[in-house]
């Protein structure tokens, strides 16, 4: 069990004015480059607040991974400032390395080991006394329901089992912080709602908060309560996924009409709710509108109580790839990292599906 | 209820894990700078001894070439039990033995080729296990290993001390079994003594720290395990055709003695022909030692000093 007693009495963090909430993690304009040339995090500037889930959502090559690097402490900022749990990342590294957990993208246990081995390993980095990491080693292969395999070697384990090891390894320490980077890379539909489930476990029971990068759209949808858009090392957005939604402008309703030559737009417009009406065509209308379940109906009794008949109407609600559009302007799904970068994916995937 | 054991009840999960007590806190992370040390020598250890095969593949080419090399090469058998003969001189077989101790005494410090390469091959293995100590930092690296390690407050040179006591460890275990070999297929040991023993092991040790900080230093940035491999490949001939590990400094030229002299597996291989083999040595053994020490002193620090500049980018 994740004892907060003293973590709370603890606590470095700072009271923010939004909503009360603490700032477990403050990044000030952190910048990266590599070899003097390449830009991989350009200024990024945000807040992480205790007990959320803050997901960093972009492209393969967008600078996820590099921002995780740096706050971890595992990369050099070129400039800027972070701090994790109170700590500057350059001034007290080791004092930020011991309140944080890391779930890299890779495979990083060690495959000739079983998985008792490897957890109790990194119980051994972090210098945990044998008393105390053996009963920890317990529980954690006990919430990631790894008891029946724990005495195997690893490079039995499938890609699930793998990450799912991964997971316990970097709450071995009882992180107040876990970073992870990619944690659903290479696995199918079922295995990553099990990690997503554990996830969530982790910030509803132990109130943790959790820093993800991830590139799939429904992952940062499903997960997290706040998202930053970064796209070519600068952060486009931050926001909740609902805001980040609303922020086209709400549902998008489409209607068909019997063909006239009267302009429906006025009267479109005046119904509650309703902020844009575009003519597509002559017997179409494509609504922007907020509340777009409510506003629909609302619609159609307006047209039909001057007489005019809908035959065809339609509601979609935005989703995260349409914001992602509309702020980058591609598709998330076209995307794809330079060539080490899918080099390096594809190992894990590889991997991950044995 | 104090406000602590309210925010803990708050964070109680509903039928969750149960609770190990006060003990769980993150206050019982460990401040020893030297956490870890054992922990990451360890786990190089156990993919070591866990994986048989590997251990004997390591020894088969230290013993293939005691067999094969130090058997064949019997230099002994040359001069003495009639090899040779000059036309028109009847030379008593004696004298001939005589003559050919003599000469084996001479160039090789001991009567027999055998003993005099068993003792070579013991600093062989330490330099081809040190060699490849920096194989594993490369991987490490590759497989994200090495940035997992990186977050936890291990201290960077625990990282590269304990790939150089792995390495130690595996040497000397290595150079024993390859030394119980030798004695088993016939080398000398009529001027064995424990003293002798623990010496030259201690000379091996010391040679093995060297060798392996500096091959681990050219692995610390290193992302590609072919540069490693080709680095080994470029080092390990010269540096053991460049020794006394073979065959005599005395009867090569002039400026491959002077390399002899440098190099630190002629200084390992001297202690042990005069500790194991009673034979005269090149240097006298405190000065032999001294030159050890400085070598593998000298090499661990600049090892650790690069860990720490070299690991964090």
């Amino acid at each position: 069990m994740f004892n907060l007693t003293n973590v709370v009495m603890e606590m470095n963090g700072e009271m923010d004015a939004n909503g009360g909430r603490r700032t477990i993690m403050q990044i000030r304009d952190l910048k990266k480059v590599f070899n003097g040339t390449v830009v991989a995090v350009d200024g990024v500037t945000f807040d992480v607040y205790e007990g959320e889930i803050f997901g960093f959502l972009g492209p393969n090559g967008a600078g996820k991974t590099t921002t995780i690097s740096m706050l971890t402490t595992l990369l050099r900022p070129t400039s800027g400032t972070a701090t994790v749990c109170g700590f500057d990342i350059l001034k007290e590294p080791n004092e930020v390395r011991k309140r944080i957990g890391v779930v890299p993208q890779e495979y990083t246990a060690d495959e000739d080991l079983t998985g008792y081995e490897n957890i109790m390993f990194c119980a051994d980095l972090y210098g945990i006394p044998r008393r105390i990491s053996r009963e920890r080693a317990d529980e954690l292969l006990r919430l990631v329901e790894l008891e029946a395999a724990k005495d195997r070697k690893v490079e039995t384990y499938s890609g699930g089992m793998r990450r799912r090891l991964e997971l316990a390894c970097g709450l071995i320490n009882h992180p107040r912080v876990l970073f992870l980077d990619e944690p659903t890379l290479g696995l199918d539909v079922q295995t990553r709602a099990a990690v997503w489930q554990y996830i969530r476990k982790l910030k509803e029971e132990y109130g943790m908060t959790l820093f993800l990068t991830t590139h799939y759209l429904e992952e940062a949808d499903a997960l997290c309560d706040r998202i930053a858009i970064i796209d070519h090392g600068k952060i486009v957005k931050i926001g909740s996924p609902k805001e980040l939604k609303d922020s086209l402008g709400g549902d998008v309703i489409e209607l068909g009409v019997q063909e006239s030559d009267d302009d429906l737009t006025p009267l479109i417009s005046s119904v509650q709710h309703v902020k844009e009406v575009k003519r597509v065509s002559p017997s179409e209308y494509r609504i922007k509108s907020e509340l777009g379940e409510v506003t629909a109906p609302m619609v159609i009794d307006a047209l039909r109580s001057k007489g005019y008949r809908v035959n065809k109407i339609s509601l979609t609600r935005p989703t995260l790839d349409q914001v992602y559009l509309e702020l980058t302007g591609k598709s998330i799904r076209e995307e794809n990292g330079d060539r080490t970068q899918a080099m390096r994916q594809r190992m894990i995937m590889r991997r991950a599906r044995r | 209820m104090t406000t602590a054991e309210a925010n803990k009840n708050l964070v109680q999960p509903a039928g969750g894990i149960p609770a190990p007590g006060d003990k769980s806190n993150s206050t019982i992370i460990s401040s020893s700078p030297y956490h870890g040390l054992w922990a990451l020598t360890n786990r190089e250890l156990k993919k070591w001894y866990k994986n048989p095969v590997i251990l004997l593949l390591s020894l088969i080419q230290p013993v293939l070439w005691l067999g094969l090399f130090g058997k064949a090469m019997n230099f002994g058998a040359i001069f003495t039990d009639g090899a040779f003969s000059i036309p028109g001189l009847n030379i008593p077989k004696e004298i001939i033995n005589q003559l050919g101790t003599m000469l084996m005494l001479n160039v090789f410090g001991t009567t027999d080729y055998f003993s005099f390469l068993a003792v070579g091959m013991l600093s062989f293995i330490v330099l081809f296990t040190a060699m490849f100590s920096g194989m594993s930092i490369v991987w490490d690296r590759r497989l994200g290993t090495l940035n997992k390690v990186m977050s936890t407050p291990v201290a960077r040179g625990s990282i590269v001390m304990s790939k150089i006591l792995s390495s130690v460890i595996r040497s000397l275990v290595q150079a024993s079994i390859i030394l119980v070999l030798a004695v088993l297929l016939g080398m000398n040991i009529s001027n064995i003594t424990a003293i002798g023993v623990l010496g030259t092991f201690a000379s091996l040790a010391l040679l093995s720290f060297g060798f392996s900080a500096i091959f681990l230093m050219l692995a610390l940035r290193s992302t590609n395990q072919n540069t490693q491999m080709a680095v080994v490949n470029l080092l390990n001939l010269p540096l053991l055709f460049g020794s006394n590990a073979l065959f005599p400094a005395s009867f090569m030229p002039e400026w491959l003695q002077a390399f002899v002299k440098i190099n630190p597996i002629s200084y390992a291989t001297d202690i042990g022909r005069q500790m194991l083999l009673g034979a005269g040595g090149m240097g006298t053994l405190a000065f032999d030692f001294a030159y050890l020490t400085a070598f593998a002193a000298a090499f661990s620090i600049v090892g650790i000093m690069l860990s720490w500049r070299l690991l964090s980018k």
